[in-house]
C-alpha cells in the first residue's frame, strides 16, 4: 500500500518572528493538500490569517460561520478579495499568553484544472471571552495548479513558535 | 513507521449520476474519512446511508451560516443522515464535504459522524450524525436528494489505523 498522507514541509517561526509563512515548489504529485496551523501574531487588533496561492492577489472569495465569544454569527461572502481567510489567531496584546490557534485547512484537487475550493476548521480558545470557533469556506477562481502557498497575518508578524505543516494526500 | 492513512477507494464521475456507493469496506481500520468534492443538479440535501439501511434509524444536529443568518437545527428518526445542501453551483465553484466516521467497525456502539460542508457561494455548515446500529459499517451510499451528482464530482474514502 502506498503512503498516502505525507508531510511535505514544516515551518516553525524562530526568534524575531516572521512576516509570513510560505510553502514553495509544491509538487503536483498529490491529490489533496492539508495544512495544520498553530499561530499567534504580534499586532493589536485584526486577528485574521490570510492565505494566497501562487503569489496571486486576485480572484478570491470567502464565507464563514463563527462562534465569537460564545455568540454564533455568519459573515457575508466577500468577493474579489486579495486572499482567502483561514480563521482567527491570538495576538500579543489582548489574548492569553502562550496560546496559539488551531487550524485545519483542506485543499482538494489542488493541482487540477478547476477553480480551487478550501475548507478550514478554526479554533482559538484562550480561557477568556475573546475566543473564536469557526468554519471557513474559500475559493480561488483560478484553474492553475497551486505551487505555492503564503500565509500572512492581517496585522503584524507571526510570533516565535508559530508553526505550519503542509501535508500531501494521495487517493491511490 | 506503519502506514496509518490509506486510500480505500475513489470515484470520479464521468457523467451525471444519482449516487455514489462504497461497498465491501473492510474492518481493518479504526476510523474512516470521506471527502466529497463537486456539485449537484439542483440545491438539495446530500444524504448518507450505511449498509443499505433505509429505516428511520438516523438523526442529526447542525449549525449553519449563509452569509447573513446563522442558525442551528436537528432531526430525529430520519431515513438518512443529511450532510447539508449540495448546491447546483457551477463546476467552477466546487463544494467540499469532509465526513469523519469514527470507530466505524465496532459491533457494540451506534455510529457517529462529524461532517463539514463548505460552499463559498452559498453557505458553511457543520453537522453531527448518528446511525442507531451496532453493525460494522461495510457500505456507504451518498446521494443528492432526488437529483444527480454532476459530472466531475469526486468522492474518496480513506481508512485510518490507530496503530
Amino acid at each position: 500500500m502506498a503512503t498516502t498522507y505525507e508531510a511535505i514541509a514544516t515551518v516553525t517561526v524562530g526568534s524575531g518572528g516572521a512576516a509570513n509563512i510560505e510553502f514553495t515548489s509544491i509538487p503536483a504529485t498529490y491529490t489533496d493538500l492539508n495544512i495544520l496551523l498553530s499561530l499567534r501574531q504580534t499586532a493589536t487588533g485584526g486577528t485574521n490569517v490570510n492565505m494566497a496561492f501562487n503569489n496571486s492577489t486576485t480572484g478570491y472569495s470567502n464565507r464563514n460561520i463563527i462562534s465569537a465569544a460564545g455568540t454564533v454569527v455568519s459573515e457575508s461572502t466577500i468577493l474579489g478579495t486579495s486572499s482567502i481567510k483561514v480563521g482567527f489567531i491570538p495576538e500579543n496584546t489582548n489574548y492569553t499568553a502562550n496560546t496559539f490557534s488551531n487550524q485545519y485547512v483542506y485543499i482538494p484537487n489542488y493541482a487540477g484544472s478547476t477553480n480551487k475550493s478550501v475548507s478550514t476548521d478554526n479554533a482559538m480558545e484562550n480561557n477568556s471571552t475573546s475566543v473564536y470557533f469557526g468554519l471557513f469556506a474559500g475559493l480561488w477562481s483560478n484553474t492553475a495548479a497551486i505551487t505555492s502557498i503564503k500565509l500572512t497575518p492581517e496585522n503584524g508578524n507571526f510570533v516565535q513558535h508559530s508553526s505550519a505543516t503542509l501535508y500531501g494526500i494521495k487517493n491511490s | 513507521m506503519p502506514t496509518t492513512y490509506e486510500p480505500i477507494a475513489t470515484t470520479t464521475l464521468g457523467s451525471d449520476t444519482a449516487s455514489i456507493t462504497f461497498t465491501s469496506i473492510t474492518s481493518t481500520y479504526t476510523d474512516l474519512v470521506l471527502v466529497l468534492v463537486g456539485n449537484a443538479a439542483s440545491d438539495v440535501s446530500t444524504t448518507v446511508q450505511f449498509n443499505s439501511d433505509t429505516g428511520s434509524n438516523y438523526s442529526q444536529t447542525l449549525v449553519y451560516g449563509d452569509g447573513s443568518v446563522a442558525g442551528s437545527g436537528r432531526g430525529s428518526n430520519r431515513t438518512s443522515i443529511d450532510l447539508g445542501t449540495f448546491y447546483n453551483a457551477t463546476s467552477t465553484t466546487p463544494q467540499i464535504h469532509i465526513i469523519n466516521i469514527n470507530n466505524y467497525s465496532n459491533s457494540t456502539t451506534y455510529k457517529t459522524t462529524l461532517s463539514r460542508g463548505t460552499a463559498v457561494s452559498i453557505a458553511t455548515q457543520a453537522r453531527v450524525g448518528l446511525w442507531r446500529s451496532t453493525a460494522a459499517i461495510t457500505s456507504i451510499k451518498l446521494a443528492p436528494d432526488g437529483v444527480n451528482f454532476k459530472s466531475g464530482t469526486i468522492a474518496t474514502l480513506y481508512g485510518i489505523k490507530a496503530a
